[in-house]
C-alpha cells in the first residue's frame, strides 16, 4: 500500500479530517487564550501586545500559512467526502427516513455546519485579519489596533447576532467533530469513550463560552 | 399480551427489475393476527395475491430464525421495523396495531441494486469477505481446538463482533451508505484472535480496498449503523479497523 492509497481510501480520507480537525482545534485553544486578553481590563494593552506577537513575528506568520493551509485541507476534503457521500445512496432515497431514531441531527449535519462556519470564518477574517494584514502592506509592517477594531465591529447588533450564531454552529460542529476524530484515528474504545467525550464537552463549552462573551462584552460595555 | 387481530394498510415497493424505475404499491391487509411474524403477514398477502392472480411481491428470507441475514426490508424508515436488536422474520405483528399503515422499502445503496421488489443484490459483501475474511491454516492432521491459548476477553469480544449476519442492515441506516459496521465486525473477528494475525495486516488494508471498490461511503461515526443493528454490533469495533489500518498501512514496507 503505497501513501497516495493510504490516503485516499475512505479510511484514508477521514484520517486526514480527523487530523486537520484536531490541529484546527488546537488553534481554536490558542486563539481564545490570545483572545481573553481582552479581559485584563486594561484598555487593550495587554491584547495588542498578544496580537502584535502574532502578527509581527516571522515564526508566528509563517505557522499562519500552516493554518490556512490546514483549513483549506480540512474545508475541501470536507466538501469532496461530503458529496461523495451522498451519491453512495443511489438515486432514490427513502419515503420514510430513520431520523433521530439512529443518530444525532448535529452529527449528519456536519457539512451544513461546516459551511456556515466558513461563511462565518470569511465575515470575521473580513472584520479583523484583512484590514490588519492589508495595513501591514501583507508583511511585517504597522497592525492596526485590534481592540479598538472589536470595540467599532461590536458595537453593531447585527455583528454581535451573527458571531453568536457563528459560535452555536461551531459548538455542534464541534459536539460530534471532537469525539469522531479520537474514533477515526482509532483511539476510542470502552475504556478511552468516556474521557473523550467529557474532555470534549468541557473544551466546547469554554471555548465557544469564551467566544461568545466576546463579541457581548464589548457590546455591554464591559470590556472598554 | 393478549392476542388480538387487525387490519393494515400496506405501501410496499414494487420494482419490476433493476432497469425499471419502480413506484410504491398500496395493499390492504385484513384479519393479521398479532401473533404471525412480520414475514408471514407477508406470506398471507402473497397467497391473496396469487389468489386474485396478481403478481406476489418479492423479498428475501431463509431461516427465518434471525441467525441468516437474508431478510431486509426497511420497515417505517428503519431497518428491520422498530424493534431493537431484532431481524425482519423475528419482528411480530403485535409490534403494529388495528389501522396502522406500514411501509417497506428495500435497503437504499448504490452498492445494493434493487434486484426485484423488496430484494437487493448483497453480493458486495460476499466479495468483501473474499478480499481478506479468512485465515490460514495448516492441512493434514487436524488439530486439537484448545491447542491455541486464546485471551478470554479478546474472544468474547472476537464472537460478539462474529455474531454480524452481514444483512446489510448498517449499509441501509448509514446516511452515507457506508459498510463499515460490517467491516468492522468482520476485521475484529479475526484481528482479535491468534488464528487472525497471520493476514492481520493485509486483511485490514484489502477489505477496505475491496468495500471502496464496491461503492460504500466512508463512515463518519454518526452511530445509527449500531442503532439498527440486529445482532447490536458495537460502533467501537469502527474504532479498531480505523487502528487496524492505520498500523497495517503506516508498517507496511509497500
Amino acid at each position: 500500500m503505497n501513501w497516495s492509497h493510504f490516503f485516499t481510501s475512505s479510511v484514508g480520507k477521514k484520517i486526514i479530517m480527523a487530523c486537520s480537525g484536531l490541529f484546527l482545534i488546537a488553534f481554536l485553544l490558542v486563539h481564545a487564550g490570545l483572545n481573553a486578553c481582552i479581559w485584563a481590563f486594561d484598555g487593550g494593552e495587554m491584547f495588542n501586545k498578544a496580537g502584535h506577537f502574532m502578527g509581527s513575528t516571522v515564526v508566528m506568520r509563517i505557522l499562519e500559512i500552516g493554518l490556512f493551509v490546514f483549513f483549506i485541507i480540512h474545508i475541501v476534503q470536507g466538501v469532496v467526502m461530503e458529496l461523495q457521500n451522498r451519491s453512495k445512496r443511489g438515486s432514490k432515497g427513502y419515503a420514510v427516513a430513520l431520523g433521530n431514531r439512529g443518530s444525532k441531527w448535529y452529527s449528519r449535519s456536519m457539512a451544513i455546519l461546516g459551511l456556515l462556519i466558513l461563511l462565518f470564518l470569511i465575515v470575521h477574517l473580513g472584520h479583523f485579519w484583512i484590514p490588519n494584514r492589508s495595513n501591514q502592506g501583507w508583511l511585517l509592517g504597522e497592525e492596526i489596533n485590534l481592540f479598538e477594531k472589536m470595540k467599532e465591529v461590536f458595537s453593531n447588533p447585527v455583528w454581535v447576532i451573527l458571531y453568536t450564531v457563528g459560535v452555536i454552529a461551531l459548538f455542534y460542529h464541534l459536539s460530534h467533530g471532537f469525539q469522531s476524530a479520537f474514533r477515526t484515528l482509532g483511539l476510542t474504545n470502552h475504556k478511552y469513550i468516556n474521557i473523550i467525550q467529557t474532555v470534549g464537552l468541557v473544551y466546547n463549552v469554554v471555548i465557544c463560552l469564551a467566544f461568545i462573551m466576546m463579541p457581548i462584552s464589548f457590546y455591554f460595555g464591559w470590556v472598554q | 399480551m393478549e392476542h388480538y387481530n387487525m387490519n393494515l394498510t400496506l405501501k410496499v415497493w414494487k420494482q419490476k427489475n433493476s432497469q425499471s424505475a419502480g413506484r410504491f404499491e398500496t395493499y390492504q391487509v385484513k384479519d393479521v393476527s398479532s401473533e404471525m411474524s412480520f414475514l408471514e403477514m407477508f406470506d398471507v398477502l402473497n397467497e391473496q395475491l396469487i389468489h386474485e392472480g396478481k403478481e406476489p411481491i418479492a423479498f428475501d428470507h431463509d431461516c427465518r430464525e434471525g441467525i441468516c441475514g437474508t431478510c431486509s426490508m426497511y420497515i417505517n424508515g428503519r431497518p428491520h421495523g422498530p424493534w431493537h436488536g431484532t431481524t425482519t422474520c423475528q419482528l411480530h405483528m403485535r409490534a403494529f396495531k388495528d389501522g396502522d399503515t406500514i411501509v417497506v422499502e428495500p435497503w437504499r445503496a448504490k452498492a445494493f441494486p434493487v434486484i426485484k421488489d423488496l430484494m437487493v443484490d448483497r453480493s458486495a459483501f460476499d466479495r468483501i469477505i473474499q478480499a481478506g475474511g479468512y485465515i490460514s491454516v495448516n492441512t493434514g492432521v487436524t488439530i486439537d481446538g484448545n491447542a491455541i491459548p486464546v485471551n478470554r476477553d479478546n474472544a468474547e469480544k472476537s464472537f460478539a463482533a462474529a455474531a454480524c449476519i452481514g444483512c446489510g442492515a448498517c449499509v441501509a441506516a448509514c446516511k452515507n451508505s457506508s459498510a463499515m459496521l460490517f467491516l468492522s465486525a468482520k476485521v475484529s473477528h479475526l484481528a482479535l484472535l491468534p488464528q487472525g494475525e497471520i493476514e492481520r495486516k493485509k486483511r485490514a488494508l484489502d477489505m477496505v480496498a475491496q468495500m471502496d471498490k464496491e461503492g460504500f461511503g466512508s463512515c463518519t461515526n454518526t452511530g445509527a449503523c449500531e442503532a439498527v443493528c440486529p445482532k447490536e454490533i458495537e460502533i467501537t469495533n469502527i474504532a479498531r479497523l480505523n487502528r487496524e489500518y492505520l498500523s497495517a498501512g503506516l508498517s507496511a514496507d509497500k
